[in-house]
């Protein structure tokens, strides 16, 4: 005998809309994309989703599912009661295109405003570099971010308090982290933390964290050491005693 | 003709993978106006699946390596009827590509000395793989796009390419429609690269994403362009086989080349027993020398599970059919026996293999460190694909347009090595990007009829017309993807034979039928059955090519393996297959010739035997 979940998804566009329930055969292993294919397939062919390798490694079919942030491919059915409905709605903290889609379009704009990579000259004749591992680990931590934008969708500052414009997010600091801490790195991105990217809106919640799929430790590895150097550039009291009485040049 | 919204650019890219990306920078780094149509979001296109790394010839490992070693290999693992010319410039080009990702800020995993670390690959002699854990195709794509968004790029994404637009023979454009509104676009210019990546949507056990739908195999095909070696589809011989809905993602070679063995239900690893005579000298006959390799021993030969994935992945099925295989249907990968040989295993796992990790805990609940993993052969990539001039890129009947990645062919002959694609796309995705801005620099615009434009948009909405028609009484377009999906895994897959596959091209025959009658229901804007019902043709498409080129080659070699021609054949080891649309609508298929190898090539190929 075959089980059945019900599925409260929500259905609509920018001018409004509602959750409808789908009731859908599960079988063992099952995910919350399968249960949305399903869906698809059977009963609503309009039914917009995103989702690519359905892997954990594209990030694309972020949603919120029983409230909560998570990539639906990575979501076991096993993981989450099915003796109620199973709610999946689109992420909050960006404006609504279709059922489950949105319009994450500001992400990749916000993206420019940090400033690209700029390496040191090479080290070798080849043109290439030497870099020891443990100066890149942490590097690398962040470079696993598969930009499903789930950690921007949970910070408050853009959901609740839609911050748009004044402040990049998580994920844009965990970037902008991963190039600061970068062991060839030579550019100059303090000052534009502080103004333009608003880093001083975080206020070390640790949401994104939680959320993160990739399992980053946004708040305390890349975050919390980029507002230091805020603090160490902006803040240090002795520091702007000496920008102070410091003899002119 | 209604107004559609018009874009110019000098150059337009069809895809934003590796290749595309690619292609990208490296034309509007020449200096003229790109665009790049994508039918994802930016950074998402399978290039993130991409696992174990980049193959170049960097000897930052073994410093016994170069070019000329990269290039045996792959022609030895293409069986020989792979285009000789891609196969010097890939060997020799991707060692600069690889440096080229790291000054764009790419961070591959390091050597001791601090230089990028190389991993070893099936069929690649020596550590030849440039990787960051098994995760290198995000860092690949990633690094790409973080320049590339810099480089003033008009990125269109969430686009789908219906036509390409022709002005006489030459292609000056696309038309596509924006997935998001349902509106079409008309995307008008000088040279066309298309790198839109595979087709293993026409198989229903598969590592490919949804999008891999051929849509450049066939854009280009209904054009005009010719597709050659498409009987050719890897089978990978890892693939998840439970649960059920994970059948068919990707196991990194990875697993295999940190030491991971395959074993069968009576424990025996079944691979020792069959190296074929080719790579005889070059394997490991027993575990210990394999483990040595495997542990970067210089002096021992690779174990049987880096043999070359086609002929991995029959011997898997062999032991299955054989009734040797797991209660779901494939056999044991296992990494967490190197336990016995290494104090930290668990923890080096973690480190080598950390989504593989994440993948099986989270997707099977199985800890790789602890036990083994069910795996078996998914569709994983096709070496067949549009015929393109080697340095250029450009297509020979249809100036103007150039492929590039997975969708060209050429350089993979009848088998990919593991990691050869990543450097294929880098490559030749910057030789595209290059000819194809020197076309757009050399050539005025061309101008395409309002006729074509509109002929292929009243097409495209007529599954529309027939929802709104029969008021919900036609099929719909999964069912029909479905059944050709499990068509064409059952008959023209891993093991194929003349009587299955003519059946398929009946059965294909009957497909086109009904995708012809599909409805679809709703709006035009984000509508997924809209989109399957469009990417149907382009499916049905590319599954005849694969079968009529299948039955064509009358031998088995490389990924094409035949029931009823178990052997290679010397004189198919000459010919390409090459399939093109005649004018009156049908395939035609031909055996064309192989240009003969230069004698320095010859020589390198006779040096590393």
């Amino acid at each position: 005998m075959s089980v059945t979940a019900t599925f409260r998804i929500w259905r609509g566009d920018a001018h409004g809309g509602k959750f409808e329930d789908y009731a859908t055969p599960i079988s063992e292993g099952m995910v919350v994309l399968d249960a949305v294919h399903q869906i698809q397939a059977g009963q609503a062919n309009d039914l917009a989703c995103r989702w690519n390798c359905k892997a954990g490694k594209c990030g694309s079919c972020s949603a919120e599912i029983n409230g909560i942030p998570k990539l639906m491919c990575m979501t076991r059915l096993n993981s989450i009661p099915l003796d109620q409905p199973v709610t999946i709605e689109p992420m909050k903290a960006f404006p609504i295109l279709r059922d489950l889609v949105t319009d994450v379009s500001w992400n990749f704009a916000a993206k420019l405003k940090v400033k690209k990579f700029k390496p040191r000259p090479p080290d070798a004749p080849d043109g290439s570099w030497r870099m020891a591992q443990v100066d890149i680990d942490r590097v690398q931590e962040f470079r696993k971010c598969i930009e499903c934008f789930l950690c921007q969708d949970v910070c408050h500052v853009l959901r609740e308090h839609h911050k748009h414009e004044e402040f990049i997010g998580p994920r844009l600091l965990v970037y902008t982290a991963a190039l600061e801490m970068h062991p060839l790195d030579t550019e100059e991105r303090v000052a534009d933390l502080k103004k333009g990217h608003g880093i001083g809106y975080c206020n070390i919640t640790k949401c994104c964290t939680t959320v993160c799929p990739e399992n980053i430790t946004i708040t305390d590895n890349a975050i919390i050491p980029l507002k230091e150097r805020v603090v160490d550039e902006f803040f240090d009291p002795l520091k702007g005693l000496w920008k102070l009485i410091r003899p002119k040049s | 003709m209604p107004e559609y919204q018009t874009h110019e650019h000098d150059v337009l890219i069809i895809g934003a993978g590796g290749a595309g990306l690619r292609a990208a920078i490296e034309a509007s780094a020449a200096g003229v106006k790109v665009g790049l149509v994508c039918k994802s979001l930016l950074g998402k296109a399978h290039t993130v699946m991409a696992e174990g790394g980049i193959a170049a010839a960097l000897a930052n490992v073994d410093d016994r390596d170069n070019w000329r070693v990269h290039f045996a290999d792959t022609m030895r693992g293409g069986q020989y009827v792979n285009n000789w010319r891609m196969a010097e410039l890939h060997a020799k080009e991707a060692p600069e590509r690889v440096r080229e990702l790291e000054k764009w800020g790419a961070v591959f995993d390091r050597t001791p000395d601090g230089r990028i670390l190389q991993r070893n690959f099936g069929g690649h002699r020596y550590p030849r793989l440039a990787h960051v854990g098994d995760r290198t195709g995000l860092e690949l794509i990633r690094t790409l796009q973080d320049h590339g968004i810099h480089q003033g790029i008009d990125v269109h994404m969430e686009h789908t390419v219906v036509t390409l637009l022709k002005d006489g023979d030459r292609v000056v454009g696309a038309l596509a429609y924006e997935r998001e509104r349902g509106r079409f676009k008309i995307f008008r210019a000088k040279a066309v690269v298309l790198a839109t990546g595979g087709i293993g949507r026409a198989y229903k056990i598969t590592s490919n994403s949804w999008e891999y739908t051929g849509d450049g195999h066939a854009l280009a095909y209904q054009a005009g362009a010719e597709l050659i070696d498409m009987e050719f589809v890897q089978f990978h011989p890892t693939g998840m086989v439970w649960p059920p809905s994970v059948m068919g993602i990707l196991v990194t070679e990875g697993v295999r080349g940190e030491g991971g063995i395959l074993t069968n239900t009576e424990g025996k690893r079944f691979m020792f027993g069959d190296i074929p005579d080719t790579y005889k000298t070059q394997t490991a006959d027993n575990p210990e020398e394999g483990w040595r390799y495997c542990q970067g021993d210089k002096n021992a030969r690779r174990p049987p599970e880096l043999l070359t994935r086609d002929h991995v992945a029959r011997c898997i099925v062999r032991e299955i059919k054989a009734g040797r295989g797991t209660p779901h249907g494939g056999v044991f990968l296992d990494i967490a026996w190197i336990k016995e040989k290494m104090p930290d295993a668990p923890e080096y796992i973690r480190r080598k293999l950390p989504s593989m990790y994440h993948q099986f805990k989270q997707l099977a609940d199985i800890d790789i460190t602890r036990e083994p993993m069910e795996v078996g052969p998914t569709t994983h990539y096709v070496m067949g694909g549009i015929r393109v001039d080697a340095d250029t890129q450009m297509t020979p009947t249809l100036p103007g347009l150039f492929a590039c990645g997975e969708c060209a062919a050429g350089i993979n002959g009848a088998n990919r090595l593991g990691g050869n694609s990543l450097s294929d796309i880098i490559v030749f995705g910057k030789r595209a990007g290059e000819y194809a801005a020197k076309f757009a620099q050399e050539n005025g615009v061309g101008a395409a009829d309002d006729a074509q434009i509109e002929a292929a948009a009243r097409r495209s909405l007529e599954p529309f017309d027939r929802g709104a028609a029969e008021g919900g009484k036609a099929e719909g377009p999964y069912q029909v993807q479905y059944d050709l999906q499990e068509m064409m895994q059952d008959l023209v897959g891993i093991v194929r034979r003349e009587d299955e596959m003519q059946r398929a091209l009946a059965g294909l025959a009957k497909l086109w039928e009904r995708a012809g009658k599909v409805a679809v229901h709703g709006h035009r804007e984000y509508n997924p059955g809209w989109h399957t019902a469009i990417d149907l043709p382009n499916l049905l498409t590319v599954s005849e090519a694969v079968t009529r080129s299948a039955i064509e080659r009358k031998e088995s070699r490389g990924a094409h393996f035949r029931d009823d021609f178990e052997d290679k054949d010397a004189t198919f080891g000459k010919v390409n297959i090459v399939v093109r649309k005649l004018a009156d609508g049908s395939m035609e298929v031909r055996r064309e010739p192989i240009p003969e190898m230069p004698d320095h090539l010859k020589q390198v190929i006779e040096e590393m035997k």
